[in-house]
C-alpha cells in the first residue's frame, strides 16, 4: 500500500510555510511542492509497519525524574544578553509592530 | 436563520437569565512562588531592571537546554492535592509551538495530554448554596516574556510602532488551572466564578506555593461562558474571555459576556467561537482579532526533558504536609471567633476571612481584626481599587495596632495614624508610631489645662453645655483634639470636659 | 623526521608532557599547516590564532611550574561549528546565525578547554547539521582531503576533513543520523558516535534533540577514545544526560590494539549488507575482507536479521525534521542573528518570515517544513508517533541481536566519498547516504567508523568505513573491537592516511 496518501499540494506547501513563518517565493513553492512529495512518499512506507501495540521511544536511555533544586544561579550581564539583538531599546529587544493578538 | 432586529427584547441581566442557562468555565493561571525559574536558575523576583534575570535557557539561546525545577513539581503537586486530584503516576513535558516575540524558543514548554493532576473539585458557597466545581487539570508550562507597545495612543498592542520585550519572566513556572463545565449555577454564574477564584486564590496563598497577586499579575483568569436556552440541554457556543485579572473582574467579565451573548441569540444570531478581552474602564468583552489560520500547536513530547513520576511515599510525604485549608479553617474560625453564618458569609465575600484569622493568631481579638479589615482596610483598599489583602499591610501588622489601641497607647484616630503610615512607607507599625510621635496624651493635668483652654475660648458652648445641652460639649472636644493632634483619647477628654464644666450626664 | 602536525593525539601529548615539544610550537605547526591547505580543503569557518597560541602557551606555563597535565594538555583540536564556544563566532553553518558570539560555552567546549586541549577553530558543516556531503553550508563546501573534486561527508565534514588533512589530530563532530560516523568513513579516519546521554548536549546547537549525540575524530582509535574520555560523562545541565559514568574507553581501546578477539561474538546485520542492492561493490569488498580480518583476530562471526532496520530510513526522515521544525523556531531576528525586512514597512510576522526564508538554505526550509507537517493535527499519529514506535521496534532488533553478539558490523555508507555537486538537486539521493548509521542513532547506541580499506570503484583509491555498534553504554566494546581491527590493518596494509596523494600530505 506503501502511500495512499494524497499528493501534497501548493497550497499546501504554502501554508506549511506560513505555520513554519517561510517567506517562500514562488519558484521555491514549486520545487518544494515537488520534493517534500517525493520525500513524503518514501516516508509514509513508516504505515506499513504494525505497530499498534508498541510503546513509542523518545528517548534511548529511559531516565525519568531528573530536576535541579529550587536555587538561583548568576544570570548573563546584560550587556551580554543584548549584545547580539538586532535591534534594542531601553535594555529590551526592539521588535517591529506586531499584528497577532498575545496568545 | 433570519436575523430580527425589529424585536424589543429585555436585556436587563434578571431577564436575560430567566430565559438563558450559563455554563462557565475557568482556566486559571498562577506563577509559582519559586526563588529561580521553572528550567534555569535565573531569579523570579518581580520588578527587576529589564532582561537581567535572564540567561542561555530562558532567552533560547542556540544549544541551552531546560533541566526541571523539583520545587515546582512539588508545588504542582501540592495545589493538585488540595483541589482533591488524582496525581499522575507517569507524566511529560510537551512542546506547544507556536510564533510570538515573547516566548524565546517560540514554543512554550507546557504539558498536553500528559497533565500531572487531574480529577479533582473544589467546593465553593454562594449565598448559602455549595457549588462543586470539577477541576479538570492542573497542569506545568512556562511564563512567557513581557512586551512593551511604543507609540499610538494607548500603549496598547493596536496601533503601537513597535515594541519592546523583556524576558525578565519568561520562563517562571506557571501552572494552568482547569475547570470542568460549570452548569446549574443560573443567574449565579458571575457570583459562582468570583466565589470559585477567591477560594483558589486563598488555597493557594494558604499552601504558600504562590504569592496570588493578581495586580502583578502572578494570578490570571480566562472566562469561558457560553449560553443555552433554558430547557435545552445542549451547551451553546462557548467564548474564551482573558485578560480577567482582579475579583471583581471575573464576576462582571461573566456577567456581561452573558448579557452579549444572550442580545446575539434574541435577535436569532450565532454565537462566533472566539477568543475575547475583558476590558477593566468599560467592563465590557471585545472580540480579539481574528487569527488569519486556524491555531495548530503541532504538540509532541518535548524532547530535552525526561518523564515526571512521582514516587508514591513522596506524595504522600506532600500530603501530610498540606496545612490547614481555609474552607477547614473557616470552619474552626467560625467557631472560636463565635462568629455568625452570615458574619462568616460577609468576610469571605470581602475577601479578608484569612487575613482575619492570621490577624486573630498573631494576637488580636476576633473582634477587632474583623471590624479592621472588613472597616479602614476595607476602604482605604476600595479606594485604591485592591483586594484588602493585597494592601501592603500584613495581619501581623494589624494585630499591632490593634494591640497598641487594647493597651490605651493608641486611639482609634491614632491607629488609623499608624496604619496609614504603614501602608503609605512599609514601616513597621512600632517605627511609624514613634517616628511620627504617634501617642496617647494620657497626662491628665495636661488634658485638663487643655480642657480649660477650651472651655475659656467657646463661652457660648460651654455655657449650653452647663444650660444641659450635654450633646454640645462634642465642639469642646473637637477642639481638644485639635489642640492635642489627635493623641488624646477622646472619651477621656469628654470625661475631664464635663467635669471641668460641673456637669454630669 | 616526522613533523609536528603528522603527529597523532597521544603522541603529541606525551612529547609536549615530556618538554620535547612546546605546546605553543604544536600549535603553530597546525596553524602553519591550515594556513598551507586549508584554502583546498576549506575544513574551518574560523580559526582562532590568537585563542589557539594564548591556550598553548597557558599549558606550557602550567608545565614549567610543574603542574600535572592532563593526558591531552596541549593538544590541538578542531570544533564543529555546532558547538556553542563562548567569544568565537558560532554559526552551525547557517547564514541566520553569522556574527553571533555566543555568551556561553557548551558543556563539551568546556570540558575540552579545562583538560588544556587547544582548540584551533570552527569547523564547516551543513547546515544546522543536515545533510550528509558537507555541501549544505551556507558559507561554503570542504573539499575531501583524498580527492579535492569530492565531499568529505557531513554534517560533520570540516571536522573530519581537517584530521583527515592533518589541520588538527582531534576535532569534534555531531551525529545525528550517521554526521560522525559517514564523513569518517568518506576521509579514512575514526569517528565515535557514543551512547545518547553519553556526552552532555548542552550548548549543541540542537537539530532532533532525541538524536542528536557529540563525539570525537581522530586519526586513531586510541585518539578518539582519549578526547572521548574528555568529553563525556554526566552534565546536570543536561536533562537527558545518563546520570552514570561511561565505561573506560581508553583502557578498551588500548586492550583492543594488542589484537585478540577471541571469545568476542560479532554480529554481521544482514539488512545492512546490501542484500537489495544500493551498495557500491568496493564498499561491499572491504567490508567481507574486514570481517574476515575480524574472524582472523579469533572473533567468532555470526549473520543476524533486524528486520525493523528496513524502516529506519523513514523513521528517522519524520523524527529529525519534526523535533527540528520546532527546535529552529527560535531563529527569528528577535533576539539574535539576522534580521531582514525591519524597515517600518513590515510587521514583525513579515520580518520573522523574511528573516528565516533568506536565513535558511533549501535543505532547512525543506525539513522545517516536512517536521511542520509531520507533527500536524491530524498527521501527528500517522507520522511522528508511529515513527517513534518504529524506534521501539528497532532497539528491540538491537536487544534481540545482542543477546546473542557483543557487536554488529556493518559498511559505515553505501558509497565512498561523491563528487561535489553530484547529489544536491536530489534529496532522496542524499538521504541513503546514512541508511547504515540511522538504527543506531534511532536506537541510541553507540557505534564507530574505524577505515578498512580502498575503493577505487568511481575513480581514485577512496576509503571505506566499518561500522561497529554496540548496545548502549557499552561504548568500549566498539573502542577494543575497533582498535584490534585497526591494528591488524595498519599491519597488513600500512597507515590508510599515508595514501592520500594529495596536499603533499605525509611521508
Ligand atoms: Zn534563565
Amino acid at each position: 500500500m506503501s502511500d495512499e496518501r494524497p499528493t501534497l499540494t501548493r497550497d499546501e506547501v504554502a501554508h506549511l510555510a506560513q505555520l513554519a513563518r517561510l517567506a517562500v517565493t514562488d519558484d521555491e513553492l514549486d520545487l518544494f511542492a515537488g520534493q517534500l512529495d517525493v520525500i513524503l512518499g518514501a516516508v509514509a512506507r513508516i504505515g506499513d509497519v504494525a505497530a499498534a501495540d508498541i510503546p513509542p521511544t523518545s528517548h534511548a536511555v529511559p531516565l525519568q525524574n531528573v530536576f535541579r533544586a529550587d536555587e538561583v544561579r548568576p544570570s548573563l550581564p546584560r550587556e551580554d544578553v543584548l549584545a547580539g539583538a538586532p535591534a534594542v531599546e531601553d535594555s529590551r529587544f526592539r521588535v517591529p509592530q506586531i499584528l497577532g493578538e498575545e496568545e | 436563520m433570519t436575523v430580527r432586529d425589529d424585536v424589543q427584547l429585555d436585556l436587563s441581566y434578571d431577564s436575560v437569565v430567566r430565559r438563558f442557562a450559563p455554563v462557565i468555565g475557568l482556566e486559571t493561571h498562577v506563577e509559582l512562588g519559586t526563588v529561580s525559574k521553572m528550567f534555569c536558575g535565573c531569579s523570579t523576583e518581580f520588578g527587576a531592571e529589564p532582561n537581567t534575570h535572564t540567561c542561555p535557557v530562558c532567552l533560547g539561546l542556540p544549544g541551552a537546554l531546560p533541566v526541571v525545577n523539583a520545587k515546582a513539581i512539588e508545588y504542582t503537586i501540592r495545589i493538585g492535592l488540595a483541589l482533591n486530584c488524582s496525581i499522575a503516576e507517569w507524566c511529560r513535558f510537551a512542546r506547544k509551538n507556536y510564533f510570538y516575540p515573547d516566548m524565546p524558543k517560540n514554543f512554550q514548554i507546557s504539558q498536553y495530554d500528559e497533565p500531572l493532576c487531574v480529577d479533582g473539585h473544589l467546593d465553593v458557597v454562594v449565598e448559602g448554596q455549595t457549588y462543586r466545581v470539577g477541576i479538570e487539570r492542573v497542569h506545568m508550562e512556562e511564563d512567557t516574556g513581557k512586551n512593551t507597545h511604543v507609540g499610538g495612543a494607548t500603549g496598547r498592542i493596536h496601533g503601537a510602532e513597535y515594541s519592546l520585550v523583556d524576558f525578565n519572566r519568561a520562563g517562571i513556572p506557571l501552572i494552568e488551572i482547569v475547570t470542568k463545565p460549570v452548569e446549574g449555577t443560573g443567574p449565579l454564574a458571575p457570583e459562582v466564578a468570583k466565589a470559585y477564584v477567591t477560594e483558589l486564590r486563598d488555597i493557594l496563598r494558604s499552601l504558600g506555593v504562590s504569592d496570588v497577586k493578581m495586580e502583578q499579575g502572578s494570578l490570571r483568569c480566562d472566562v469561558n461562558t457560553s449560553l443555552s436556552p433554558i430547557g435545552v440541554s445542549e451547551w451553546g457556543t462557548r467564548t474564551e474571555t482573558k485578560n480577567v485579572n482582579s475579583l471583581r473582574s471575573v464576576e462582571r467579565a461573566v456577567r456581561s459576556e452573558i448579557i452579549r451573548q444572550a442580545a446575539i441569540l434574541d435577535r436569532g444570531g450565532k454565537i462566533k467561537q472566539e477568543t475575547r478581552h475583558f476590558q477593566e474602564t468599560t467592563g465590557e468583552t471585545r472580540s480579539g482579532r481574528s487569527k488569519e489560520e486556524a491555531t495548530d500547536y503541532r504538540y509532541f513530547p518535548e524532547p530535552d526533558l525526561v518523564p515526571v513520576a512521582p514516587a508514591r511515599d513522596w506524595v504522600a510525604e506532600i500530603r501530610a504536609s498540606l496545612p490547614e485549608l481555609p474552607a477547614a479553617r473557616r470552619t474552626r474560625l467560625k467557631s472560636e471567633l463565635g462568629l455568625s453564618t452570615e458574619d462568616l458569609q460577609q468576610m469571605v465575600n470581602a475577601g479578608v476571612v484569612e487575613a482575619v484569622g492570621e490577624t486573630v493568631q498573631a494576637g488580636a481579638s476576633a473582634t477587632e481584626a474583623r471590624n479592621w479589615w472588613m472597616g479602614y482596610l476595607a476602604e482605604q483598599a476600595n479606594s485604591r481599587e485592591v483586594e484588602p489583602t493585597s494592601l501592603p499591610i500584613t495581619p501581623a501588622q494589624v494585630a499591632r495596632v490593634i494591640l497598641l489601641v487594647a493597651d490605651g497607647k493608641l486611639s482609634t484616630a491614632l491607629a488609623r495614624q499608624a496604619v496609614d503610615g504603614v501602608l503609605q512607607t512599609g514601616k513597621d507599625v512600632d517605627a511609624i508610631v514613634a517616628e511620627r510621635g504617634l501617642a496617647v496624651v494620657s497626662d491628665t493635668s495636661e488634658l485638663t489645662r487643655a480642657a480649660d483652654e477650651a472651655i475659656a475660648a467657646n463661652p457660648d458652648v460651654a455655657d449650653k453645655v452647663r444650660g444641659g445641652k450635654v450633646a454640645a460639649v462634642g465642639a469642646l472636644v473637637g477642639a481638644v483634639m485639635k489642640a492635642t493632634r489627635g493623641q488624646a483619647d477622646a472619651p477621656a477628654v469628654r470625661q475631664i470636659l464635663l467635669q471641668q464644666l460641673g456637669v454630669s450626664e | 623526521m616526522t613533523q609536528l602536525h603528522e603527529l597523532d593525539a597521544a603522541s603529541t601529548a606525551a612529547a609536549i608532557a615530556s618538554g620535547e615539544v612546546s605546546a605553543i610550537e604544536v600549535t603553530q605547526a597546525h596553524l602553519d599547516r591550515i594556513t598551507a591547505v586549508d584554502g583546498d580543503v576549506r575544513a574551518f569557518l574560523h580559526v582562532d590564532t590568537e585563542g589557539a597560541l594564548a591556550a598553548a602557551n597557558a599549558v606550557d606555563e602550567q608545565r614549567s611550574a610543574g603542574a600535572a597535565l592532563g593526558p591531552l594538555a596541549g593538544v590541538p583540536l578542531a570544533m564543529k561549528d555546532v558547538v556553542v564556544t563562548k567569544g568565537l563566532p558560532t554559526t552551525s553553518g547557517s547564514k541566520i546565525l553569522e556574527g553571533w558570539v555566543p555568551p556561553y560555552d557548551a558543556t563539551v567546549t568546556r570540558r575540552v578547554l579545562d583538560a588544556g586541549i587547544v582548540m584551533l577553530g570552527k569547523t564547516n558543516m551543513d547546515e544546522f547539521a543536515m545533510g550528509s556531503s558537507t555541501e549544505n553550508s551556507a558559507y561554503h563546501p570542504t573539499h575531501n582531503p583524498w580527492d579535492l573534486s569530492r565531499v568529505p561527508g557531513g554534517s560533520s565534514g570540516g571536522s573530519a576533513a581537517a584530521v583527515a588533512a592533518f589541520e588538527a589530530p582531534l576535532s569534534i563532530g555531531t551525529d545525528t543520523g550517521g554526521s560522525i560516523r559517514q564523513p569518517a568513513a568518506v576521509t579514512g579516519i575514526v569517528g565515535h558516535k557514543p551512547t545518547y546521554g553519553a556526552v552532555s548536549r548542552y550548548g549543541l546547537i540542537a537539530f532532533s534533540s532525541s538524536l542528536d549525540q557529540a563525539g570525537p575524530f581522530g586519526r586513531t582509535v586510541l585518539d578518539a577514545a582519549l578526547l572521548h574520555e574528555v568529553i563525556a560523562g554526566p552534565d546536570p545541565l543536561d536533562s537527558t544526560s545518563i546520570p552514570q559514568p561511561g565505561p573506560d574507553v581508553v583502557a578498551a581501546a588500548r586492550q583492543g590494539a594488542r589484537g585478540d578477539l577471541a571469545g568476542v561474538r560479532v554480529g554481521v546485520v544482514r539488512e545492512l549488507t546490501g542484500a537489495g542492492g544500493g551498495y557500491q561493490q568496493g564498499v561491499l569488498d572491504c567490508f567481507r575482507a574486514a570481517v574476515d580480518t575480524l574472524a582472523g583476530l579469533g572473533a567468532e562471526i555470526v549473520e543476524v536479521s533486524c528486520p525493523n532496520f528496513d524502516y529506519a530510513l523513514a523513521a528517522y526522515y519524520l523524527i529529525a525534521p519534526s523535533e527540528c521544525s520546532s527546535n529552529l523556531a527560535r531563529f527569528d531576528g528577535v533576539r539574535y542573528g539576522l534580521r531582514v525586512g525591519d524597515d517600518g514597512s513590515h510587521s514583525l510576522e513579515e520580518v520573522m518570515s523574511l528573516t528565516r526564508e533568506q536565513g535558511f538554505g533549501a535543505e532547512v526550509k525543506r525539513r522545517i517544513m516536512i517536521g511542520t507537517y509531520a507533527l500536524s493535527s491530524g498527521y501527528y499519529d500517522a507520522y511522528y508517533g508511529q515513527a517513534q514506535k518504529v524506534r521501539t521496534l528497532i532497539a528491540r532488533d538491537f536487544a534481540a541481536a545482542f543477546t546473542a553478539v557483543d557487536v554488529l558490523v556493518s559498511p559505515t555508507s553505501p558509497f565512498v566519498a561523491f563528487g561535489i555537486g553530484e547529489r544536491v538537486a536530489d534529496p532522496m539521493a542524499m538521504y541513503v547516504n546514512d541508511l547504515c548509521t540511522l538504527p543506531a542513532s534511532l536506537a541510541g547506541t553507540p557505534a564507530i567508523s574505524v577505515p578498512c580499506g580502498l575503493s577505487d570503484e568511481t575513480g581514485p583509491a577512496l576509503p571505506v568505513g566499518l561500522q561497529i555498534m554496540a548496545p548502549a553504554m557499552a561504548d568500549d566494546r566498539c573502542y577494543r573491537v575497533g582498535a584490534a581491527f585497526e591494528a591488524a590493518y595498519t599491519a597488513a596494509n600500512g597507515f590508510i592516511l599515508k595514501q592520500i596523494s594529495q596536499l603533499g600530505a605525509v611521508r
